[in-house]
């Protein structure tokens, strides 16, 4: 474990608990009489809640950690691939149909049908004449961005027919990503599937790492890129595609997290991927934990409060890029 | 062994290796030369397993080079590439060790050897985007040894560089022959591959046209014939010069 993945374990030590007395109504652990249930609100809301939060946000910081190192790229994010939205289509869909208990399922079934494409233009850039050495990685993205653009048609032509005034209001609420009501239920849902998710990128690590140097060098050291790309769809699917399904989208941290990291370690793709999941695991805790606690009429939906954080940040990163400090 | 029977390489539908048959011998400096557009780089991919052919075979040792594995490949053959875009402002020790993936291990007494026989001790902890173009060079060939590969095969590692930087390079180079290693460097300094090469070959719209010791294979007809220059080779064996024209 490295320096900043001990850093942001011990944030998120600090946070967790933070988290679970934190909300409307604040529970005192040390108080003798606190509010009434309050042992229920913390097994039942606020406890399935933080854990969710974890496991979101630390699938997506290690997506996006591997996302950028494979695309050697720090403006990278893992919606770029198109996973995001063709679960959110799943979604959409089990909203449309009248569905809703089978949303987690229908959202996983997006995710796999978009990395089943993938999957099937990987073979074909993969197989293209001298290994698609340039081109491969370059007509990948392409195919990805074409994906995210279909599923994001596709979502909003649902979204114009939807069947009913409640069926519109429930998918365009969903899509803005929260943890709002999340029970157990979603925790063992999301939980195995991101951590299988993490555990396959933790795999390509240094793949990603020989990736610095260029494809045609990572080729050289070893590097089988048809493996990495199958090991990359699988792995940015499961972890991405299991938040989806249970959180709705939450984007940004995929894209930000990597960069809170990446100043704490010597910058390699396989150093980032540990200490940037403990990273999203806290920013989305964060986030979460004061949509809950802001003083509005209705609770902020923490796709939009992230994206409000987040957008600032892609901002000053592309000034920083123009000064070459990234 | 590294040979190359009946080697063709075709990019874009274009041929641009063309039915190229040869052997190497290890232990020695075998430079490509030619034209832009020769072939050169097409061929030294081909070479280091990286170019899939469309027709003939490379074998190293009597094998096939494409029946290995990509590992097994790489822990043979080390392959610099020209002036590659390094992604991310690592530090010096952290890219070179990146030469011991295909080991799969830390391989410190590698990454150290390969540190010391290029003078890199100093600049270990360096960011690479704070190192000069001769350092970035020397750090780019020290991963390539870091994997000990018993074969280096470097695309145009002089190209960029200083005088002085060249022949560091080059002598690093020629060090690693003189350890047994096989070396093949494509050049573009003709005198560069007339003095430190132990053999030449000449590359000409994907054919290869002359190949054998340096003074035979950069003989003035040669090179009047592939470049189109006349030339002629002034001073002594081992310093000698180029000079242009009649």
């Amino acid at each position: 474990m490295n320096r900043a993945s001990l850093i942001f374990a011990a944030l998120l030590v600090v946070l967790f608990p933070l988290s679970l007395l934190a909300g409307r109504v604040w529970i005192d652990p040390f108080a003798s009489n606190g509010p009434a249930n309050a042992a229920l609100i913390l097994a039942e809301l606020r406890a399935p809640r933080a854990v969710l939060a974890v496991v979101i946000g630390a699938g997506l910081g290690a997506a996006g950690a591997a996302m950028q190192g494979y695309l050697r790229n720090p403006l990278a994010d893992p919606g770029l691939f198109g996973i995001a939205p063709m679960a959110a289509l799943g979604a959409v869909a089990s909203f449309w149909l009248g569905a809703r208990w089978a949303l987690p399922l229908a959202a996983l079934a997006g995710a796999g049908l978009g990395m089943a494409f993938l999957a099937l233009i990987a073979g074909r850039t993969s197989s293209d004449a001298g290994g698609g050495a340039g081109a491969g990685i370059a007509l990948f993205t392409l195919a990805g961005l074409m994906l995210a653009s279909l599923a994001g048609a596709l979502t909003a032509l649902a979204i114009t027919l939807a069947p009913s005034p409640f069926a519109l209001s429930e998918i365009v609420l969903w899509l803005n990503g929260a943890l709002t009501d999340r029970s157990w239920r979603e925790v063992t849902i999301a939980a195995p599937l991101v951590a299988a998710g993490i555990a396959v990128l933790a795999v390509a690590a240094r793949s990603l790492d020989a990736l610095t140097l260029g494809e045609t060098a990572a080729r050289s050291l070893g590097v089988d890129p048809a493996r990495l790309l199958v090991l990359l769809i699988i792995g940015i699917g499961l972890t991405v595609g299991a938040g989806v399904a249970v959180a709705g989208i939450i984007g940004f941290v995929g894209l930000v997290v990597p960069h809170l990291v990446r100043p704490l370690t010597d910058r390699l793709p396989s150093h980032l991927i540990l200490p940037s999941a403990l990273a999203g695991a806290c920013l989305v805790l964060a986030a979460d934990t004061i949509v809950r606690i802001l003083p509005l009429v209705t609770e902020l939906r923490l796709g939009i409060a992230l994206a409000l954080i987040g957008a600032p940040f892609f901002g000053w990163l592309l000034v920083r890029m123009r000064r070459g400090r990234l | 062994m590294l040979a190359a029977e009946n080697l063709t390489v075709t990019r874009g539908g274009q041929v641009v290796v063309d039915d190229f048959t040869v052997a190497l011998a290890p232990g020695r400096i075998t430079a490509i030369v030619g034209p832009n557009g020769a072939g050169k780089s097409s061929l030294l991919l081909a070479l280091a397993g990286l170019l899939e052919p469309a027709g003939g075979a490379v074998t190293l040792d009597g094998a096939a080079l494409a029946a290995l594995t990509p590992r097994a490949r790489a822990q043979a053959i080390g392959y610099l590439p020209q002036s590659p875009d390094i992604a991310w402002d690592v530090s010096v020790e952290s890219l070179v060790a990146l030469g011991r993936l295909p080991w799969r291990d830390r391989g410190t007494a590698e990454v150290e050897a390969a540190l010391a026989a290029l003078d890199l001790e100093t600049l270990r902890g360096r960011p690479v985007s704070q190192l000069s173009g001769g350092e970035r060079a020397r750090v780019l060939l020290a991963r390539v040894l870091a994997g000990t590969p018993r074969w280096i095969l470097a695309d145009e590692p002089l190209a960029a560089l200083d005088l002085a930087h060249q022949f560091g390079l080059i002598a690093h180079l020629t060090a690693c022959a003189q350890g047994g290693q096989g070396v093949v460097v494509v050049l573009h300094n003709l005198a560069l591959a007339m003095n430190h090469a132990h053999r030449v070959l000449v590359l000409d719209s994907g054919r290869l046209v002359a190949d054998g010791l340096p003074a035979q294979a950069l003989a003035p007809e040669v090179i009047a014939k592939v470049w189109g220059v006349r030339a002629r080779w002034l001073g002594e064996a081992g310093a000698r010069a180029l000079e242009l024209g009649e």
